[in-house]
């Protein structure tokens, strides 16, 4: 790879052992990739807590041991000095607030405040969320990013127009320190049009629509980039915030386009700016059953835990839920969590929307999920989720059967303890 | 017939391209399916966890492991990481697809790993194939098993 006069010193020393730890990652990376040369990253989101048991080890010699094993590849422990640029802390594996709730034993949680206390004076945004988008890291278009969190990738590159591959824990660590990743992929405009056209026959419209159509297409298309057309209505936040995940699980989308809403295509020959068409796609009815059917894995109808908010629920999620459950309480038999980023659950609690959901028997958590903690409540059988992402992992990730749905059906399900939903 | 005449014509060489240098032989584990890290390893076992994965339950440890690609999550290299910080990494990896996840899964699982072969590995090696995998030298030596 060709480095510049600053990289070179960083790779040789000279910035101190850290970077120079972190070039030599990058460096192997960029190899790896077959990449010629670094790019300028001033924004990096990544994964730097110590909660887990399996880093208890590593957590005993030190922060600095577990950020140049897991954050930089080194087996050398170096002396981690702050941040180089905009950093900050995607989703974690404990609510730093409802750990007994998860089943999260005292000393994890403890071991988690410690790591954010040390990682956060280093300049780590502790937003503690997969959405960091919609807290306050909302990058423009064109910025080079680095990003972990495949649904946020995927939203970072589609919706705001900003590059960025789906990097991991080591190549944001090393990115963190030097304010570079490699330059290859989604940093290099021609690799960001289009793959595949994609006729949408069934009106989409609803979150749950959304979902099906991402799950689908996710896993025919893989890693390519589908251009959408057809019947879709215009979508929000929260509806590309759940297509994207969708995609991202059941194959590895990292960018998409739709003409007419997303910034680098106005059109579909935009979309495409004259790279060759590969098959085109059609999305209809039976396509979205097939969807649904792939993501309903379970068939006892007594649901015994509900979760709500994969990717992190916006407020406005948060409100319908709350809303939903005004006035009536939830199953004895069913646990319902419903997750937000912790900086909106603020809003939510001064909102009233927590003790709405509270008052209805659910729980308000913020910074994990079941899927990131493999915690779900004990004695859980059986779960019901909103989130076509958590419907494919959770069986995976817990070994548990889930039904998936809308918002409504999975509410419906919190308060009867049965499952009730079904594609309309 | 001789030995070496026997061998010549079991073995099978590929070209291609290394991801990580190195090298290492076992025995192949190949799949069609792509592979998640984060939500499709156990990291602590070496095994595939995927609901819908043809090598569900299957260990990946010390094998050479050949596949199309990663998918799905972007704790892919930091759960390939643990599989070696736990002892139960693959000891080598042949793919097709370059991606980020694989890329970076594969230099800091610290095992030899090659891509762009000159011909479909998916095609040529079968699980229970003896695998050389020269990464320095961008060579892939397979050794058929007896069937």
């Amino acid at each position: 790879m060709r480095l510049t006069d600053a990289e070179r010193a960083m790779l040789d020393g000279r910035e101190g052992a850290a970077k120079q730890k972190a070039m030599d990652l990058l460096m192997r990376y960029g190899e790896a990739l077959g990449a010629e040369r670094l790019v300028e990253t001033q924004n990096v989101a990544g994964a730097f807590n110590a909660s887990t048991p399996s880093v208890r080890a590593l957590v005993a010699k030190g922060y600095d041991a577990v950020y140049s094993e897991l954050n930089l590849d080194s087996r050398e422990v170096v002396p981690i000095p702050k941040m180089a640029v905009n950093t900050c802390q995607l989703i974690t594996g404990i609510d730093n607030e409802n750990w007994r709730t998860q089943g999260i034993a005292d000393e994890l949680a403890d071991q988690q405040k410690k790591a954010e206390g040390h990682f956060g004076a280093l300049g780590i945004n502790m937003f503690a969320t997969c959405t960091p988008y919609q807290v306050g890291n909302v990058p423009v278009r064109g910025e080079h990013c680095a990003w972990m969190e495949s649904s946020a990738v995927v939203y970072c590159n589609s919706v705001l127009g900003a590059r960025t591959n789906t990097e991991g824990k080591e190549s944001t660590g090393a990115a963190a320190l030097t304010g570079r990743i490699p330059y290859w992929g989604f940093h290099i405009p021609e690799n960001r049009r289009g793959t595949h056209l994609v006729n949408v026959d069934v009106e989409v419209d609803d979150i749950m629509d959304w979902g099906l159509l991402g799950y689908w297409l996710g896993e025919i298309v893989q890693e390519d980039i589908p251009v959408l057309t057809g019947k879709i209505r215009q979508p929000s936040l929260i509806k590309l915030k759940h297509f994207g995940a969708a995609a991202a699980s059941s194959g590895g989308v990292e960018m998409y386009h739709i003409p007419g809403v997303t910034p680098e295509a106005n059109s579909v020959d935009e979309a495409f700016g004259g790279r060759k068409r590969q098959d085109t796609l059609r999305f209809g009815a039976a396509e979205r059953k097939l969807a649904y059917d792939t993501l309903n894995c379970a068939t006892d109808r007594n649901v015994d835990f509900v979760m709500l908010g994969c990717p992190h629920n916006a407020i406005e999620q948060v409100w319908l839920i709350a809303s939903m459950l005004e006035g009536r309480k939830i199953s004895p038999n069913t646990q319902l969590w419903v997750h937000t980023p912790r900086a909106l659950r603020e809003v939510a609690e001064r909102n009233g929307y927590v003790k709405m959901i509270r008052d209805a028997g659910g729980m308000v958590m913020s910074d994990t999920c079941p899927a990131i903690s493999r915690h779900v409540p004990k004695g859980t059988r059986v779960i019901a989720t909103d989130s076509a992402k958590q419907a494919h992992y959770l069986p995976a990730i817990v070994g548990l059967p889930v039904w998936f749905g809308s918002v409504k059906d999975c509410v419906e399900a919190a308060i009867s303890g049965r499952w009730n939903g079904g594609l309309q | 017939m001789s030995v070496t005449e026997v061998e010549s014509t079991t073995k099978i060489i590929l070209r291609g391209r290394k991801v990580v240098g190195g090298c290492a032989e076992g025995e192949a584990l190949v799949t069609r399916d792509t592979i998640s890290g984060w939500g499709g390893i156990n990291e602590r076992e070496g095994t595939v966890i995927e609901r819908r994965h043809e090598l569900r339950g299957v260990s990946f440890k010390d094998k050479v492991l050949v596949f199309p690609g990663a998918k799905g999550s972007s704790g892919w290299s930091a759960y390939f990481h643990m599989t070696r910080l736990n002892n139960v990494a693959p000891r080598a990896m042949i793919f097709n697809k370059m991606t980020t996840k694989v890329a970076l899964g594969a230099v800091v699982t610290h095992a030899p790993a090659m891509t762009e072969l000159d011909q479909d590995p998916l095609k040529v090696i079968e699980t229970g194939d003896w695998v050389k995998v020269d990464a320095d030298n961008g060579v892939v030596e397979v050794t058929k098993k007896k069937r």
